[in-house]
């Protein structure tokens, strides 16, 4: 198995939120379509209807998340959310767990910054089974101390494990650098120290104040009709409380822009993590924007950071840039690994190509082959229902409207030349770039000593 | 679920790969035809969304290559973008983008494949590049040589700047004592820095051929659309005479091996122990079954026996699990890791393996875990049915490492026969008196 994984030629860029339903698609549109689907007990799905296999994929998300951990607490949405499948009302860890293995029910739980989500799918032969057990994770969660424990223990030893990782440390360090006072500054896994501090009563009082049918969104996909589907959410999520009581994301201010953050390791090869503040999901250029961070960083064959430090130089085999759509502040981002010798070099050409856009935006080619791409490959995302199913939470979660996908293509196709120069004059600012680097880079020092991160 | 899903998810990876057919029989009912020229072509309907995955699997990969060329497959994947007679340098992957295609490559021990997923409407073009490419390609040093670095970074960010990755590849080494698997993929840096143009070519030139490849269509298609399309690009390019391989045979391995690695940056302590096993290729074929049942007993999720024992009753492990990959040309693996949590040791994670190891040789399985480890894994290849890359990734390796289509459209009858009988046997004969592989990761204070 080790061997199967071992070398594909790029990454397949895991992409952020904004990419999920950033693209658009041609001569599609009505391929896939969206219902909305409002339960008698007033639970509303997005849903896309397909028999091809007897199973379904129901995601959800309830907005707020990680975000809204106490301080002191860091961690908590996301223990939370390890713990809700290990036992529920009458059912134990072990019961619950031997539930859903035996009758190959997928149920997950996780936390973002920004929301608190989940995922069940489930053969349709056991599908009354999986709901139950649903409804009882989010409504009769147990906390037993002992799967508390376990469930921190795990954690914990992940986060050690990751930190072995020159990568994981750079985003680290840009957090902490970044966002010293905002949660966005912290990881959403919390520290060892954080855990500690979390009670019984503080994963019951999660539940209770977060997850609220006010702040539920689901999408739906796969083999069920629309009333079958009806009664499903009344049965999952029909006794969850009507109103969340937890706060909202406060905005967050860069604390430092413009550095160069260096944490000194010894390892054979730096990692950078770049960025510069952007755009949020609904500020009317984001179309743009995104276009414009296809051509510089998104696009994984063919960006200018990609032939520039790649293609041209050999200087990295990771190299790309994103979109981060928080709503709290919103970042252009990127990423790099090159050689402690090359990476002065790769910073200077990150620095070369954002001013460039900046400067002098993108030709009509380069604007023409990205609209193909963005709209064109918008297909490939909807061929498995889980992959229908977010995306449709997606929509819903940047209110994006249920007829996005059919206007999906004239918004890439709208954006214009002067467009993109607009946007790289308004928000991607050279002077702003901010790079945290960790190894020994040869000839790059940093301006700032990184902050102390800790796990 | 942070660790018990991993496991889960480990164990899942591991049906998808080896397993492929549904409850009744026939898990894909795939379409399938060869050329003249010896390519094998697999269509795999599923008209969901007018989309296609065109993956081409050559029967090459690391393990083929000459002695001291570590290396070479994978790079020549990477330089299989660089242009041919027909196409500059990187523009394929423009004409892939500008077609609204997604693509990649992978090279493994036993293949390397390439893929491109479009819109059914672009596969004709699709076509005509890939074909292009099986004979064309053109190399020159100012194309290799920034690849060069390119990999050798990929090398650095998978392996070198990796503790656990860097234990890996000493455990994999130390494991196959004369197969070609010891070599990384990657390759060995000091033999990537030395890998030639005709070195490239040369392999090239050998192992790129219609009559050693499988072509895998899964999407919107079926064979009787499809096969024109082969034909006019793909049928025209001739066999070639392909050399005869060298048989790779393990010796019997009758010593225990430790190694340990101590790293500056490491803060997590982890175990594992790995060790030769059937694969599909070797046999016996009742064992590769009733091990993937064993596997799933022992370390499938959270319900497991190991997880059972070491993370929930003994409360030692953070992770832990089993693996077991009969997918390969050559020897299989079964293998055990575990992480202790904080305040325990690799020690005691090793020593509760140990025992659980022991118990069940000593006791066996059950009638209700084996019903039950069935029932999952045969619904696993359901679930690999809701999409178009696992049907195609799963017939693929298959057909590209000497199954047939038949055998994966009876993988789950074929788990389904497993008995109580079959898995205690398997797992004796796997598990007693043989050499295996322990690999341990330390901080570096630690002593």
């Amino acid at each position: 198995m080790l061997r199967h994984f071992a070398t594909v030629r790029r990454l397949l860029i895991a992409l952020p939120v904004a990419a999920i339903a950033v693209t658009a698609f041609s001569g599609w549109a009505g391929a896939v379509a969206v219902e909305r689907v409002v339960s008698k007990g007033g639970i509303e799905a997005w849903f896309v209807r397909d028999t091809s296999v007897p199973l379904i994929s129901v995601q959800f998300s309830f907005r707020g998340g990680a975000a809204l951990d106490p301080i002191d607490k860091t961690g908590l949405a996301n223990l939370t959310a390890s713990l809700l499948d290990e036992g529920a009302g009458e059912l134990d860890s072990h019961a619950f767990q031997e539930r859903l293995q035996n009758l190959s029910i997928q149920l997950n739980f996780d936390a973002d910054y920004e929301s608190f989500g989940g995922s069940m799918k489930t053969l349709n032969r056991n599908r009354d089974e999986a709901v139950r057990l649903l409804r009882l994770a989010l409504t009769k969660p147990r906390f037993d101390a002992p799967d508390v424990e376990r469930m921190t223990g795990e954690i914990v030893a992940g986060i050690k494990q990751r930190s072995s990782r020159p990568g994981y440390l750079a985003q680290r360090v840009w957090q902490q650098a970044i966002f010293p006072k905002h949660p966005y500054g912290r990881p959403v896994t919390g520290s060892e120290t954080s855990l500690k501090a979390v009670t019984q009563a503080d994963l019951k009082g999660f539940v209770k104040s977060h997850l609220g049918k006010d702040r539920l969104l689901v999408g739906v996909a796969g083999d069920i009709t629309k009333d079958e589907l009806g009664a499903l959410l009344d049965a999952a999520f029909g006794d969850l409380p009507a109103k969340a009581a937890a706060g909202n994301i406060p905005d967050a201010e860069p604390a430092a822009l413009g550095y160069t953050f260096l944490l000194s390791r010894q390892v054979p090869q730096s990692v950078a993590v770049f960025g510069l503040p952007g755009l949020k999901r609904s500020d009317p250029d984001f179309y743009a924007a995104f276009v414009m961070n296809h051509i510089l960083g998104g696009g994984s064959f063919s960006s200018w950071l990609y032939e520039e430090v790649r293609e041209k130089r050999g200087l990295a085999y990771s190299i790309y840039s994103y979109l981060q759509a928080r709503r709290g502040a919103p970042f252009w981002m990127g990423s790099v690994a090159t050689a402690n010798a090359g990476m002065a070099k790769s910073v200077d050409l990150i620095r070369s190509q954002v001013q460039k856009m900046h400067d002098e935006g993108v030709s009509d080619e380069q604007l023409e082959n990205a609209k193909l791409f963005l709209n064109g490959s918008f297909p490939l995302r909807f061929t498995s229902t889980d992959r229908v199913a977010s995306i449709l939470v997606h929509m819903r979660f940047y209110n994006l409207g249920i007829d996005y996908l059919d206007r999906r293509v004239g918004l890439i196709g709208s954006v214009t030349k002067a467009d993109i120069a607009r946007v790289a004059k308004r928000f991607l600012d050279p002077k702003k770039l901010t790079f945290a680097v960790v190894g020994q880079p040869d000839g790059l020092t940093g301006t700032e000593k990184a902050p102390e991160i800790e796990g | 679920m942070g660790v018990s899903i991993r496991c889960a998810a480990l164990a899942a990876s591991l049906c998808l790969l080896a397993v492929t057919a549904p409850a009744r029989a026939a898990v894909f009912s795939p379409e399938s035809f060869t050329l003249e020229n010896g390519l094998q072509v697999i269509v795999i309907p599923n008209h969901r969304t007018p989309v296609v995955n065109h993956t081409i699997y050559y029967r090459v990969g690391a393990m083929d290559e000459p002695p001291a060329k570590s290396g070479l497959a994978h790079f020549l994947e990477h330089l299989m973008f660089k242009g041919t007679e027909s196409l500059k340098p990187g523009e394929f992957s423009a004409i892939v983008a500008r077609n609204g295609g997604q693509e990649n490559a992978f090279t493994s021990q036993d293949y390397t494949g390439y893929f491109q997923t479009v819109a059914v409407d672009r596969l004709a073009k699709m076509m005509e590049i890939e074909a292009d490419r099986m004979t064309g390609l053109v190399l020159t040093s100012e194309a290799i040589e920034p690849e060069r670095g390119v990999v050798l970074e990929e090398r650095r960010s998978r392996t070198d700047s990796n503790p656990s990755a860097k234990l890996r590849e000493q455990a994999n080494a130390a494991l196959f004592m004369n197969h070609p698997y010891r070599i990384p993929i990657i390759g060995w840096e000091h033999e990537i820095r030395a890998l030639t143009r005709e070195d490239m070519m040369a392999f090239y030139r050998t192992w790129y051929a219609p009559n050693n490849a499988v072509l895998v269509l899964s999407g919107d298609i079926t064979a009787a659309t499809a096969r024109p399309l082969v034909e006019k690009y793909y049928g025209k390019i001739p066999a070639r005479t392909l050399p005869s391989r060298p048989v790779w045979k393990e010796p019997p391995q009758t010593a225990d091996r430790r190694i340990t690695l101590k790293h500056r940056e490491v803060r997590q302590e982890t175990w594992s122990r790995r060790m030769l096993a059937p694969s599909y290729a070797t046999g016996p074929a009742e064992d590769t079954y009733a091990l993937q049942v064993l596997a799933e007993i022992l370390g499938g999720g959270s319900t497991s026996r190991l997880y059972r024992s070491l993370a929930v009753e003994h409360k030692t492990a953070a992770r832990i699990g089993a693996w077991y990959d009969p997918d390969s040309r050559g020897p299989g693996t079964f293998g055990f890791y575990g992480s202790p949590r904080a305040g325990y040791k690799v020690d005691e994670i090793e020593a509760l393996v140990e025992a659980e190891v022991a118990k069940l040789l000593k006791e066996g399985v059950t009638e209700a875990e084996v019903a039950q480890a069935i029932q999952r894994l045969r619904d696993a290849a359901v679930f690999a049915r809701d999409s178009i890359d696992a049907p195609s990734r799963i017939l693929g390796s298959a057909l590209a490492t000497g199954r047939t289509i038949e055998d994966v459209e009876t993988w789950p009858d074929r788990v389904g026969r497993v008995t109580v009988e079959a898995v205690n046997k398997a797992a004796r004969s796997l598990l007693v008196g043989k050499g295996a592989v322990t690999a341990i990761l330390l901080p570096e204070e630690t002593s």
